[in-house]
């Protein structure tokens, strides 16, 4: 098959050797697991259990409320000891919602277990979408993307090729190596679901060339229906070939559109551990509960790759890889170039959880003095987003929002090489991710204005309505009143006086009940409190008021 | 257990500004030991001279500003642009010009612009044209190239040269001096003798005068050995090299008797130290591979241009400063087509909340 390129990457030293020398560990069960409700983009899972209930493994816990969005499952069987906030592993170090489980021991099954599907190719693919859906299914490249949006092309896209994700190019991770070569079978049993469930016309299987054990097991093992239509292919291992974008480009020659997705050119890549994932949920009604964690680097002692249920503490694992070493400083969630350093190891295993990363202070030392940038270009040179990384620095920095995003900030996929070959120690990505944030914040902020401004307007205009509807009765009522003088009644005088009371305590509740009216939108959206839009009006009311009366 | 949380990536940097630096020192000292032999003890001189008073001023400057000095120091930018400034101007110049130069240099050029990696122009060619254009009679007292045992000043006559401005003795500028072959080029031009007649002097060898066509060539080894270690890359040398060198074949092709061959243009003067140390400068060059082909090779038509048809008979300086000015734009208007998008570019995706 002839391969293409994409611009730029980095050849990165490969260190998987040292997790790859054992087999797979299955850890046990921990007495206490901590699961969070949400594991990924998209909106959280809603608690559907209650402190004091008792689950079955495999049991929902967390029901997914929208589309980009994943259930949660029980790991194993227990009793819900807490639902509340606790730390997770996430770049912000914030708390997040979880569901505590306290482990009975026993991990059984029970009745909630999903019927086995042995004949699955005779299922409708709705509900075979909705299998994958059921099983709280997500990518576990380290995206965590919920697959089953994936499964679900828009109307009128077709995908044609589906491609298996096996280039793992971060250095140190090597959980899809290890499954490649340990369950290929149940990968290649998702593969064909997947298939089937798409109804594409090929299936390209990309492998690093440098895991030639993972490429010979699946060669022997490709099974017979597979055969003709699958392509086992070995890409250069080039950081980030991983990515899914590149990794297209390197096998059909194509570019995924800006801000479009593989679909588009009908295409759907999954990762390895997702078609097992999907085998699991299919075949077996097992949901994700467990994924495969490399735990490695110069920090632990006996780096490998383990089996560890969702919820399970980092130290867990750690300890499973024969603990740290003794002057282990750091501790990162993923690969060396995207993962992020966790400040504390009571965190649980998510669904994102690919690596485990402990490195000493002289594998990676605390970053040298920020240097100014000189404008080497080596940033540019390296990008596989072809963008000018040193032009998107200085916009950042400047916070020119629409030059950098003229500049494509948003095709940056924040792989990081940049920032690996700054001179000036640069933390690149960080500059990015910020200016991101900045602009959808901005985003955000401007549909607010925009609500508050429309609402603003209306209420000026009813204001000005009712003003003028007043005074027009004000003056139909005086020339009642005038009229009524002319006509000589001596209680005239009074009955007015009465008259224009009652009119008055009519305007005011009139007008109390418009605002109220008015008001009310308030309510969803929370900063127009905040809004001069908001406060404009009810000063406008004031001399209104005092006209009134 | 508790962890330090810094931000990706998680692996020890590949590169160094300081180590950049110092690569690129490296690769001047072939070329710079070539000129010592054949101009003798002052370029070595001067190389002291220009990197002394450059981390001098350095220093003086970044703690005017109130900045750390001990690592802006340390970042060898300061060492470069003395280094290269000692390079560029008359080894028996006078030490008040090395410190004027390198005070524009690095005060004006350098700081006053904002430090390392604001400068728009190259600072060792902002303080060598001061001087270039403030003392056109310094600035001519390049010594013949004889190789270093038949030099006739020892290292301490040099120093009394630099340090009073005379030669030691009664010996006379004209004796120790003589034009650059650009000067004697442009020279015997200009009084109508044809290229022929002026390259037929015993002078000259195969391109240019005999030793600096050596200095050339070992200019021209430090810069492979910068663009083997990656330091710099192949477009901007290769475009000032042909800059140069297609303008200068053309009108040679044309009227050889008129103008100079394109291989005296490439190897006299500065124009492979030019194009591989100077030019290359990534603050002020241009930072798209685009745009740096087009600001070398504006460089080199400059080059050829000025020194044909223009008042100086070498122009590397000017023709740096002038394409400086516009690299902002050509980085601008060269920006490379982003991964998905065609060369226009489909309307960039904000916002995608």
């Amino acid at each position: 098959m002839h391969l293409h390129r994409f611009h730029g990457g980095l050849k990165l030293p490969d260190e998987t050797a040292a997790s790859t020398a054992d087999p797979v560990l299955v850890m046990g069960v921990p007495s206490r697991l901590t699961v969070p409700l949400g594991q990924h983009i998209g909106e959280a899972a809603e608690p559907c259990v209650q402190v004091g209930d008792h689950v079955t493994k495999g049991q929902r816990i967390g029901q997914s409320k929208g589309y980009i969005a994943a259930h949660v499952h029980a790991p194993t069987s227990g009793e819900i000891i807490d639902i509340d906030l606790y730390p997770v592993p996430h770049p912000s170090g914030l708390n997040a919602p979880c569901v505590v489980i306290q482990a009975d021991g026993r991990d059984e099954w029970g009745d909630t277990r999903m019927e086995p599907w042995l004949d699955w190719d005779t299922r409708d693919l709705r509900k075979l979408r909705q299998r994958v859906r059921d099983g709280g299914i997500v990518g576990l490249g380290g995206a965590a993307f919920p697959t089953a949006v994936k499964l679900n092309p828009r109307a009128g896209q077709r995908i044609h090729t589906l491609i298996v994700n096996g280039a793992e190019c971060e250095p140190y991770i090597s959980a899809d190596d290890m499954l490649l070569r340990t369950a290929p079978e149940a990968v290649f049993e998702g593969i064909r679901i997947v298939a089937h469930l798409l109804q594409v016309e090929r299936v390209l299987f990309a492998v690093e060339d440098n895991m030639p054990e993972a490429m010979r097991t699946l060669t022997e093992t490709l099974p017979e229906e597979l055969r003709g239509w699958l392509q086992l292919v070995s890409v250069p291992a080039i950081y980030p070939t991983g990515g899914e974008r590149q990794l297209i480009k390197v096998l059909t020659g194509q570019e995924v559109p800006s801000g479009g997705l593989p679909a588009d050119i009908g295409m759907v890549c999954h990762n390895p551990g997702t078609f097992r994932a999907i085998c699991d949920v299919v075949i077996q009604g097992r949901p994700l509960v467990s994924r495969i964690v490399t735990v490695t680097g110069p920090g632990v002692r006996q780096p490998r790759n383990v089996e560890a249920l969702i919820g399970t503490p980092f130290a867990d694992v750690i300890a499973a890889a024969g603990g740290y070493a003794d002057d282990v400083d750091r501790l990162v969630m993923g690969g060396p170039m995207m993962g992020f350093a966790v400040h504390d190891d009571a965190i649980p295993v998510i669904k994102a959880t690919n690596c485990l990363l402990a490195t000493r202070p002289q594998d990676t030392p605390p970053p040298g003095p920020l240097m100014p940038c000189i404008r080497c270009g080596e940033c540019a040179a390296v990008c596989p987003a072809q963008l000018l990384p040193q032009q998107l620095y200085w916009q950042a920095k400047a916070k020119d929002f629409d030059a950098i995003q003229d500049y494509g900030l948003f095709d940056c996929i924040e792989c990081g090489c940049c920032a690996h070959v700054c001179p000036s120690n640069i933390p690149l990505v960080q500059y990015y991710r910020y200016a991101k944030n900045e602009i959808w914040a901005r985003e955000k902020e401007r549909q607010k204005s925009d609500i508050a401004r429309d609402r603003y307007e209306f209420r000026q205009e009813r204001i000005e309505r009712e003003e003028r509807e007043k005074a027009e009765r004000m003056a139909r009522k005086k020339a009642a009143v005038k009229k009524k003088a002319a006509d000589g009644e001596g209680d005239s005088d009074k009955q007015a006086a009465i008259q224009a009371a009652l009119e008055r305590a009519r305007a005011k509740k009139a007008a109390r009940a418009a605002e109220k009216q008015g008001g009310e939108p308030t309510a969803t959206a929370p900063s127009g409190d905040a809004d001069p839009g908001a406060t404009k009006p009810s000063s406008a009311d004031t001399p209104h008021d005092g006209d009134a009366r | 257990m508790r962890f330090r949380t810094e931000s990706s990536p998680h692996m020890i940097p590949a590169h160094s500004v300081s180590g950049v630096m110092q690569q690129v020192l490296m690769a001047l000292v072939p070329g710079t030991l070539a000129m010592t032999w054949f101009f003798g003890w002052g370029v070595l001189v001067n190389v002291l001279l220009g990197v002394l008073f450059a981390v001098a001023f350095e220093a003086a400057m970044v703690a005017a500003r109130k900045r750390p000095v001990m690592p802006t120091l340390a970042d060898n930018s300061a060492i470069v642009t003395g280094w290269l400034f000692a390079l560029a101007i008359p080894p028996l110049a006078p030490f008040w010009v090395t410190l004027i130069g390198i005070a524009f240099a690095i005060i004006v050029a350098k700081h006053l612009y904002g430090g390392l990696g604001y400068n728009p122009f190259n600072p060792a060619m902002v303080g060598y044209v001061v001087v270039l254009v403030s003392f056109p009679r310094e600035m001519a007292l390049w010594p013949a190239p004889d190789t270093l045992p038949e030099s006739p000043l020892t290292l301490l006559q040099t120093l009394q040269t630099v340090l009073t401005g005379s030669l030691p003795g009664a010996q006379e500028w004209d004796a120790v001096t003589r034009a650059t072959p650009l000067d004697a080029m442009r020279e015997g031009l200009v009084s109508g003798r044809t290229v022929g007649e002026i390259t037929a002097s015993p002078l000259f060898g195969s391109f240019t005068e005999t030793g600096w066509e050596w200095i050339g060539n070992f200019f021209l080894l430090g810069g492979l050995y910068l663009l083997f270690r990656r330091i710099i890359h192949w477009h901007i040398p290769v475009a000032v090299i042909l800059g140069v060198a297609v303008p200068a074949g053309f009108f040679w092709m044309l009227d050889p008797g008129s103008y100079a061959s394109p291989a005296f243009h490439v190897f006299s003067g500065a124009v492979i130290i030019g194009a591989f140390f100077i030019a290359t400068d990534p603050v002020s060059a241009s930072t798209t591979p685009l745009g740096r082909i087009l600001y070398g090779a504006g460089i080199g038509v400059l080059i050829f241009v000025i020194r044909t048809w223009g008042g100086y008979p070498d122009a590397v300086a000017f023709a740096v400063l002038l394409m400086n000015m516009v690299a902002p734009t050509l980085d601008h208007l060269t920006r490379p087509r982003i991964f998905g998008r065609t060369r226009g570019g489909p309307p960039p995706g904000g916002g995608h909340a």
